[in-house]
């Protein structure tokens, strides 16, 4: 798939929380195809403190308004001055990049899993694994529920389960402690969210024998493949997470995890 | 139209700018933005004799204008090297430059020796400057007689253009320029990264898992531009500028200041066709300016 290097546009920026807000692009030319779990590396302008370009996994694409978008959270000074674009704004990304999510196949019964801003991905994932014919279910943990973006949307793909520490909305405690889980059967797993999160979806799915691939977040530098700073080290060594990932299947991560 | 082209050696560029090792992997990676071909020249990726994994993540932090690397030369070898990438590598229709590292004195000659075969690499980059290894890189770099004994050695066993990469993080750049040139080397490219370090202060721990790592980037370039100055006013043989080159201006810099060529590096990162830019934009320059070459300006501030 060839990459583009590209001024988007800004058709619409919308906060959904605090710290959460939702950036969608679009092309004056007909948008590449984009997989499920790809990524793109935008350059925040005017931001002399963000030398290097910000990795933004795509949240969702849509076809016909010919867009994509991302789902953000106020990090550092990249992210924010990323806030505060406006409708008509150029955003420049060099796109898209990185490998995708395996669908699922028809009927087969599905868990997205995802914590803080690692939601992003799994919209899309989401409803490329609803049209693959597989039935869609999410898993979100938060902290509380006031960091709970909105997520009519993920609704509209599936069940959608929540877990925030305090309890305050869902259930009580971490992601894991969902009990869809562990009770339910599941023929695919996906997780994007912090390591450790990631590593006890991980763990679940190597004890129970699923298929669970997760996608990283690795600090990286150029996102093609030359820098060589965002590696993760796997069973064949180290990979770039740009260009090997960002997605991975948990058996070829070297993940210190008990299965 | 102003003539570009430059000579290293016996070695013809068509122009004046090439891609930095490290920072273009072996060229294919950027296939998609620029035409390779366009280039004066292309470093490819630090190779060593055995293959080597590098140093664990986290191997990059952002600074200010800049950035730490501690990748520690990861690559799979000369054997891997000659077998799956110089095929690719020789059908570029541009100078095809390895970057070669070694543990030892002996290291170093035998990967000379093993590329002094590959009729499509007409020249090696003699790295001497890699602040992220335990052995070799710049322990090389940074003493005057460790340096002389690894040049001369390779230059034994190497007969085509021999470019000795120095490090910046010496007292006295020219030193080391004037021992490679008194060695036999063709040019000098410098700087590789200046050796630096970051904290987060959250997690009260080093950005990088060696703590410390090369810094690049425009942070670097005044220091760069200052060393290349002081080095091409050391020897006579043609000096390569390095370090923090994010646009045309930049390498015009570097040239002025006695650079025969330049290396854009961290740029590419952000920008993977800075390179060609910087190329188009030295063209610009001197039809606007009315010189015939880029020779005409090269050193232009060393003169009178």
């Amino acid at each position: 798939m060839k990459k583009r290097i590209e001024d988007l546009t800004v058709t619409e920026n919308r906060r959904l929380t605090d710290s959460f807000f939702v950036l969608k692009v679009t092309s004056s030319l007909t948008l590449p195809e984009i997989l499920p779990g790809q990524f793109v590396q935008v350059l925040v302008a005017d931001s002399p403190s963000t030398f290097l370009r910000r990795p933004l996994s795509v949240h969702d694409v849509n076809v016909t308004e010919n867009t994509v978008s991302f789902l953000i959270q106020v990090a550092g000074k990249g992210t924010e001055r990323l806030s505060r674009l406006t409708q008509g704004e150029k955003l420049n990304m060099i796109y898209p990049l990185g490998n995708s999510f395996t669908l699922p196949h028809k009927g087969e019964k599905v868990l997205l899993t995802g914590g803080g801003c690692g939601m992003a991905p799994l919209l899309y994932l989401g409803r490329m694994t609803k049209e693959a014919g597989a039935e869609v279910n999410f898993a979100f943990g938060f902290r509380n529920r006031l960091r709970i973006p909105e997520h009519k949307e993920f609704k509209k793909l599936g069940i959608v389960h929540l877990a925030t520490e305090d309890g305050s909305e869902g259930c009580k405690g971490l992601l894991t402690d969902i009990p869809a889980l562990r009770e339910e059967k599941w023929d695919r797993v996906y997780s994007c969210g912090p390591e450790l999160m990631m590593k006890a979806v991980a763990a679940e799915c190597l004890r129970r024998e699923i298929f669970c691939e997760v996608s990283l977040e690795n600090l990286m530098a150029c996102g093609i493949g030359a820098c060589l700073c965002c590696v993760v080290s796997t069973i064949s060594g180290n990979m770039c997470t740009c260009t090997d990932g960002p997605v991975f299947n948990v058996r070829n991560l070297k993940w210190q995890i008990s299965g | 139209m102003a003539d570009l082209r430059i000579k290293i050696g016996s070695l013809l560029f068509k122009n004046p700018v090439m891609m930095a090792s490290g920072t273009c992997g072996y060229g294919s990676e950027f296939d998609d933005f620029i035409d390779i071909e366009q280039l004066g020249g292309i470093i490819v990726k630090g190779t060593t004799l055995e293959p080597r994994e590098g140093n664990p993540y986290p191997r990059m932090a952002e600074t200010a204008s800049g950035m730490l690397n501690a990748v520690g030369l990861q690559n799979k070898g000369i054997d891997y090297f000659v077998k799956n990438i110089y095929p690719h590598l020789s059908q570029y229709g541009t100078n095809v430059i390895v970057n070669i590292n070694g543990n030892t004195v002996e290291e170093y000659a035998e990967l000379a020796g093993r590329l002094t075969d590959l009729t499509a690499i007409p020249a090696i980059e003699l790295n001497i400057s890699c602040p992220n290894v335990k052995r070799g890189g710049m322990i090389f770099g940074t003493n005057p007689d460790a340096a002389r004994e690894v040049i001369a050695s390779v230059r034994k066993v190497y007969h085509k253009t021999l470019i000795v990469k120095l490090s910046p993080n010496v007292t006295d750049i020219s030193e080391f320029a004037r021992i490679s040139a008194g060695e036999g080397a063709d040019a000098v490219s410098l700087i590789n990264t200046l050796v630096g370090m970051a904290i987060d202060t959250k997690t009260m721990k080093p950005r990088l898992s060696t703590i410390t790592g090369g810094l690049s980037g425009p942070a670097i370039k005044p220091v760069a531009l200052r060393m290349v100055w002081q080095a091409a006013k050391a020897v006579t043989i043609p000096v390569i500028g390095i370090g923090g080159i994010m646009n045309a201006e930049d390498a015009l810099e570097f040239i002025m200041a006695g650079a025969i060529g330049v290396q854009v590096g961290t740029a590419s990162f952000i920008e993977p066709r800075t390179a060609i830019n910087v190329i188009s934009g030295i063209k610009s320059f001197l039809e606007a300016g009315g010189f015939a070459s880029v020779s005409e300006i090269t050193g232009i501030i060393n003169r009178n």
